[in-house]
């Protein structure tokens, strides 16, 4: 008899044809053709989007987007992985309340959120009037690159903590009673075994956060002011403002590409596989 | 006591408020191949994992080497284990995980290809030493993890059940394989295992457990030809357990018939377990025996036949290489030797 189960995976694929390959070849068609295209009568092949981004103006923009996103990444690495080995190491019963804490403000409106810290960092919020409080002399924080930097973190953080969590609690307590019982102590466990069995957690992380993080476009646009754009907020501009779709659209087909290398490198780390670089 | 390499010293632990040891006491001498054994939740893994340094006792001492041990943590221990599921290392190759132990050590690079290699050609894991662990069988897997060990000349080797995942016919082998090497090597080995039979090939000593209390402690022969209480009868080998009643010295009834035995100082009168081997019970014509039974059933396991007989109300098991079929009427006889008389249980 044949397997007919395959045909309930036909809507998805259905699904996937029309939001996404779809929509992504018309991306593609955009980059590659004039404004004045408006048919297939009229269609006009050309380069010129991409040149024109070759541009020290936008490579500058685009070049501050990954470094403002490799920081974030950095930092939520170095407070995520500790939170994570911390949430892991806990007492079952506070494992659950911790992991919760960590999520919850993932169900809240990620623009409320991003809302909350200009009221936190403005020049008449929370900090600062503090500050003054105190008698002490108040600063300009909002409309940063530290604030842009400050709101990533903080928007996705909880997406390092969790598939850091998941790796180190997956992993065998055996192993760890092993590496005790063939001497080593809890700095060498941590280096030799737990550090790199949770590999894949981290990598999945760091794919997870830095991904968002180098296209989003509401937080350097909330927090970073004018002066601090980041490649999001240039595509969405081309897009709403300027009405040059076919430029915005080969900025896009560029960011895909240096996500796509992005990700192969990141392959080359993960030696199990397990990680989400394994989608590439 | 001199020469006690791992000595425990009335060792009681609780697992939330439910007793797990009660009172063990217990000393193993250097070089002696040692096994805990008894049925699962009887106590054996948590006594290996108290001398390794996993768990702590609530009370007791644990001595090793005539010092004090309780406090000391896994990684300070002189001992090396092989766990049960073989925990390797999976990001490293088998070389890597048997120099484990010597990396720590911080041991001469020279000196750890040196002893690795011979620690692989030992095991005939010979040019295995670049390949992942899970290329490997689970034959390999347990090897190695013996291997890792051992390399480490630990004082005491702890093994907790390590052949308990192979087939039967490389469990043999593996057996033999694992007693040939703590003789040539000289260490002393701790073993649990829950399979009599491994227990009574391997072992110099045998520690019987059960309900978080040692039963007996002796060597195979005397716990299966002297086992001091029916538990011990019926875990170590198959046992017929009957009611019987002391009437003198020398004097056991049971199924309404008395027989001389061999164990004396019991109370006249006394209720006690009386326990044969099916083995030990032999079959003759009717009315040629001193019970007599119906045959039920008869399974022939290549070298005897097992044979289930009714006596009265009791159906003896009976291993014999003689042969009564099903439903024929036959006797049984058996010699004072072959009845052991002990105190009833609870």
């Amino acid at each position: 008899m044949k397997d007919r189960t395959k045909y309930f995976a036909y809507p998805y694929v259905l699904w996937i044809i029309i939001f996404i390959v779809f929509p992504s070849f018309l991306v593609l068609l955009y980059s590659m053709t004039t404004k004045e295209s408006n048919g297939l009568t009229t269609i006009q092949f050309t380069l010129e989007n991409f040149k024109k981004f070759f541009n020290p103006l936008y490579i500058n923009i685009l070049w501050d987007s990954i470094y403002l996103a490799a920081i974030s990444t950095v930092i939520c690495l170095l407070l995520g992985y500790p939170a994570a080995y911390i949430i892991s190491k806990a007492h079952l019963s506070k494992r659950n309340t911790l992991l919760f804490l960590c999520i919850l403000p993932m169900w809240m409106n990620m623009l409320l959120r991003t809302y909350a810290w200009m009221t936190i960092l403005g020049n008449n919020g929370i900090i600062n009037n503090l500050l003054s409080f105190l008698g002490l002399p108040t600063f300009n924080m909002l409309y940063t690159r530290g604030a842009t930097v400050m709101g990533m973190v903080y928007n996705f953080l909880p997406f390092m903590i969790l598939p850091v969590y998941t790796a180190l609690s997956k992993m065998d307590i055996g192993i760890l009673e092993a590496a005790d019982d063939l001497g080593a102590n809890k700095y060498v466990k941590f280096r030799k075994i737990i550090l790199p069995l949770s590999m894949p957690g981290v990598i999945s992380g760091i794919i997870m956060v830095f991904m968002p993080a180098v296209s989003t476009f509401i937080i350097p646009q909330l927090l970073g002011g004018n002066k601090n754009m980041m490649i999001g907020n240039l595509i969405e501009k081309l897009f709403i403002l300027n009405g040059d779709w076919n430029f915005g659209s080969s900025i896009s087909i560029i960011m895909m590409i240096i996500i796509l290398i992005a990700m192969s490198i990141m392959n080359k780390f993960d030696v199990d596989k397990e990680g989400g670089a394994r989608l590439w | 006591m001199d020469n006690a390499i791992i000595q425990l010293n009335n060792i009681t632990k609780k697992f939330d408020g439910e007793i797990v040891l009660d009172d063990i006491n217990l000393s193993v001498k250097k070089n002696e191949f040692v096994t805990l054994l008894g049925p699962s939740g009887c106590g054996k893994t948590t006594t290996l994992r108290i001398i390794g340094g996993f768990e702590t006792p609530d009370e007791g001492e644990v001595y090793f080497d005539g010092n004090l041990i309780n406090d000391v943590p896994p990684f300070k221990r002189q001992l090396n284990t092989v766990f049960q599921k073989y925990a390797l290392f999976p990001h490293m190759n088998v070389f890597e995980n048997i120099a484990f132990g010597l990396r720590i050590n911080k041991m001469d690079e020279k000196l750890i290809t040196n002893k690795v290699e011979k620690m692989l050609e030992l095991f005939n894991l010979k040019n295995y030493g670049k390949r992942r662990i899970d290329q490997l069988s689970g034959g390999q897997q347990q090897r190695i993890a013996i291997a890792r060990a051992l390399v480490n000349e630990p004082k005491v080797l702890l093994l907790d059940e390590p052949l308990g995942a192979l087939d039967l016919k490389l469990r043999k082998e593996m057996q033999h394989e694992l007693k040939a090497m703590q003789k040539q090597i000289g260490i002393t080995f701790i073993y649990v295992t829950h399979d009599q039979e491994e227990a009574l090939t391997m072992s110099d000593t045998i520690v019987v457990m059960n309900d978080g209390i040692i039963q007996q402690m002796g060597t195979p022969i005397d716990i299966y030809n002297e086992p001091e209480n029916a538990f011990v009868a019926d875990f170590i080998g198959e046992s017929n357990i009957l009611n019987g009643v002391m009437h003198d010295d020398y004097l056991v009834e049971f199924l309404g018939k008395k027989f001389d035995c061999v164990d004396i100082g019991f109370g006249r009168g006394e209720e006690v377990d009386v326990v044969i081997r099916p083995e030990d019970l032999d079959l003759t014509p009717k009315g040629e025996g001193k019970l007599e039974g119906v045959v039920k059933s008869v399974t022939f396991k290549g070298v005897h036949y097992e044979m289930d007989i009714m006596v009265n109300d009791y159906e003896f098991l009976v291993h014999s290489t003689d042969m009564a079929p099903v439903g024929e009427t036959v006797g049984l006889t058996l010699t004072p030797d072959d009845i052991h008389i002990m105190e009833k249980g609870d």
